[in-house]
């Protein structure tokens, strides 16, 4: 019997974020040959999405366009899908592990009383079942798991699940009426947007991170400057959130975000375990450290001894030199 | 005001992770209160200074958790909770339940909640009670306000802030930042062993035995692969430095 897998994109700047087609992915690994895929997409305008939209290899695309949902807003949110999931009745239920996902994955679970499998970071068939890998301890361990029961309800981290390629048939997209309810207790006042125009951390290819090393807000600049460069992002030690530096959304770690980027490059941080839990499992790391007997040298692919403020302007301009 | 603030014991995060018998080891660790359970804790306290009323830190799992109940006493909290039950298993969607059946028959006025756990790190239970009691919520706060039966929130979403008013009883899960930690001091310790820590069991609580049912199951457990140690890289600082943009070119496709 074939049975109906949805996606809830996400979209930011008029563009579909990476981690949809990522969720996209996911949906095809965790679905048999007949399945259906169907995406909801939820949000205010939507009118620039549904060229990427139609192409994006599902079947079925259901969109709720409305004032009220520009904004994300849970109890509207958890409303719209509602409306989607009803309709289209699915098996399985795809997010992205985001700042949405991670809000409203748990929503949907328990008023569809569905089991969650949070932060999946690798879905394979094995015999037949559909095993999800995420990490527990912040990447100090690894757990497979499977559901029991059915709907499921599965969020990915992103930067891990390779994106689907928007390449696949076209969709048949379906309006509704947003049914607003009638009592919101959720209202949103404001919205400040720190991040706009910046590459986010967690999808980020290339992090460059800051620890206490860096010595004060101002040192940041020179790592930006090597982010911006590269086409990456900003992160941080506890050390540095601790101590003003940044701000707690750029912390890296186990009680941070846990980032896998293709290179990350860490500056003037020792390398304590909290903090190797959300970075180790990057692909290639950096260290630039002035003490030699820092920690973060044993996990390092490439470390270099020395003063950061020397030696990140200088990458900066070599990078620059060489990219263009 | 009745604050109520849901707490769970995890590892130290100090602690390395060792595998044994497929299960994570517990020899000699060292458990602390889940760090994002400690703000919710901190921020209850203050909340209670502020307004008046009564904190109770509520717990599921195993005995050894009434020591994260006793930690949270002695921080200030008036009351525990331990629910500790063999036949409650091991699932999100489980705790979350055995928390609404005991707080349905409470008067609430704010929960407080932990943003994820460090250990197994769904970040699913506080918002999935949130949902099973028919409260709003805020997820992932680092400012919280009270004014009578309203209560605004800062919300951290990725670096963005939204500012989120909410009608009370809702459930907030605390992000690092909300608030400076106390620790317990020695009266407050001496107090704590006082304080009222009630212990049940899921009869004692009105949940169908079918509900306590995992919906989940873990196949497989495993260490990630150990991180080598690679290159020092040596010479004069701008030798390196071309070095280093020689290699990343060769091993990341994105440079
Ligand atoms: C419950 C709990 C949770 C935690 N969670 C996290 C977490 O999620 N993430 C996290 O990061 N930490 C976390 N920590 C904190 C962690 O234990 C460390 O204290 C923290 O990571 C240290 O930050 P740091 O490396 O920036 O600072 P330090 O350890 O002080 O290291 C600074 C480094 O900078 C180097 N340095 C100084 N000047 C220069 C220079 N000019 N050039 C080059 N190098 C220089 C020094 O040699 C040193 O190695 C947690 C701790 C606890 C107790
Ligand atoms: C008999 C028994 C044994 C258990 N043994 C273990 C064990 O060995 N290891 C383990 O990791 N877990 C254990 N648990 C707890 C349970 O497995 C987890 O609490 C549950 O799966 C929650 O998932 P999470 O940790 O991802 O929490 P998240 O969903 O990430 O937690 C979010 C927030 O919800 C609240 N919360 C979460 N869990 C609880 C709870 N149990 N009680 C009160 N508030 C909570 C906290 O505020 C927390 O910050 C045990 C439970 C029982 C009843």
């Amino acid at each position: 019997m074939s049975k109906t897998i949805l996606v809830v994109a996400e979209h930011r700047g008029g563009a579909l974020r990476q981690v949809t087609y990522e969720a996209i992915q996911a949906a095809t690994l965790s679905s048999t040959e007949n399945d259906q895929l169907h995406v909801a997409v939820i949000g205010h305008p939507l009118d620039s999405l549904t060229e990427s939209l139609s192409s994006i290899g599902a079947e079925k695309i259901h969109l709720i366009d409305h004032p009220d949902l520009q904004q994300y807003n849970p109890e509207a949110y958890l409303a719209a899908v509602m409306q989607v999931i009803d309709a289209s009745n699915p098996d399985g239920i795809i997010l992205g592990h985001t700042a949405i996902g991670r809000d409203l994955a748990p929503m949907i679970s328990a008023k569809i009383d569905a089991g969650q499998i949070s932060d999946v970071t690798n879905i394979e068939n094995i015999d037949d079942q559909v095993v999800f890998t995420r990490p527990i301890y912040a990447g100090k361990a690894f757990e497979k798991k499977v559901f029991q029961s059915s709907p499921w309800v599965v969020t990915i981290r992103p930067n891990n699940i390779p994106g689907a390629d928007s390449s696949g048939g076209k969709a048949e997209i379906e309006h509704f009426e947003y049914a607003k309810p009638a009592s919101l207790r959720t209202v949103i006042k404001d919205v400040v947007r720190n991040t706009s125009g910046k590459v986010d951390l967690s999808e980020a290819k290339i992090v460059v991170s800051g620890g206490r090393g860096v010595k004060s807000a101002d040192g940041f600049k020179p790592l930006q400057e090597l982010a911006d460069v590269l086409g990456g992002a900003v992160g941080a030690s506890r050390g540095a959130c601790d101590a003003d530096y940044c701000d707690y959304s750029l912390q890296i770690g186990q009680t941070g975000k846990v980032v896998t980027p293709e290179v990350y490059i860490a500056c003037g941080i020792s390398g304590a375990i909290q903090h190797v839990a959300g970075m180790s499992q990057s692909k290639v790391i950096v260290a630039i450290n002035k003490d030699p007997e820092a920690p973060i040298f044993n996990i390092a692919d490439y470390g270099i001894v020395g003063d950061l403020f020397e030696v990140v302007p200088l990458l900066t301009e070599e990078f620059q030199k060489v990219l263009g | 005001m009745e604050i109520y603030v849901i707490l769970k014991q995890t590892f130290d995060t100090e602690e390395k992770i060792i595998i044994e018998d497929d299960n994570v080891s517990e020899d000699g660790v060292q458990y602390v209160i889940n760090p994002y359970d400690e703000y919710a804790v901190e921020e209850a306290i203050q909340k209670r200074e502020e307004v008046g009323g009564n904190v109770y830190v509520i717990a599921v799992g195993p005995e050894r958790t009434s020591e994260a109940l006793r930690t949270a006493l002695a921080m200030g909290a008036d009351e525990a909770v331990l629910i500790s039950d063999e036949r409650i298993g091991s699932d999100e969607n489980i705790i979350s339940k055995v928390l609404a059946s005991y707080l349905s028959s409470q008067k609430v006025d704010l929960i407080l909640g932990g943003y994820f756990s460090v250990d197994n790190g769904a970040g699913q239970v506080a918002i999935r009670l949130a949902q099973l009691l028919d409260i709003p919520h805020v997820g992932s706060i680092t400012k919280l306000n009270i004014n009578d039966d309203k209560a605004t929130a800062d919300r951290d979403a990725e670096g963005d802030l939204e500012q989120i008013e909410v009608i009370l009883p809702a459930v907030f899960t605390a992000q690092q930042g909300l608030n400076e930690l106390r620790y317990p001091s020695l009266p407050g310790i001496m107090k704590a062993k006082r304080k009222p820590l009630q212990q049940l069991t899921i009869d004692d609580l009105d949940i169908e035995e079918s509900e306590l049912t995992p919906k989940t199951a873990r196949t497989a457990l495993s260490l990630p692969p150990q991180k080598e140690a690679g290159q020092i890289l040596k010479g004069e600082t701008i030798e390196q430095v071309k070095v280093l943009v020689e290699k990343l070119r060769q091993d990341a496709k994105v440079l």
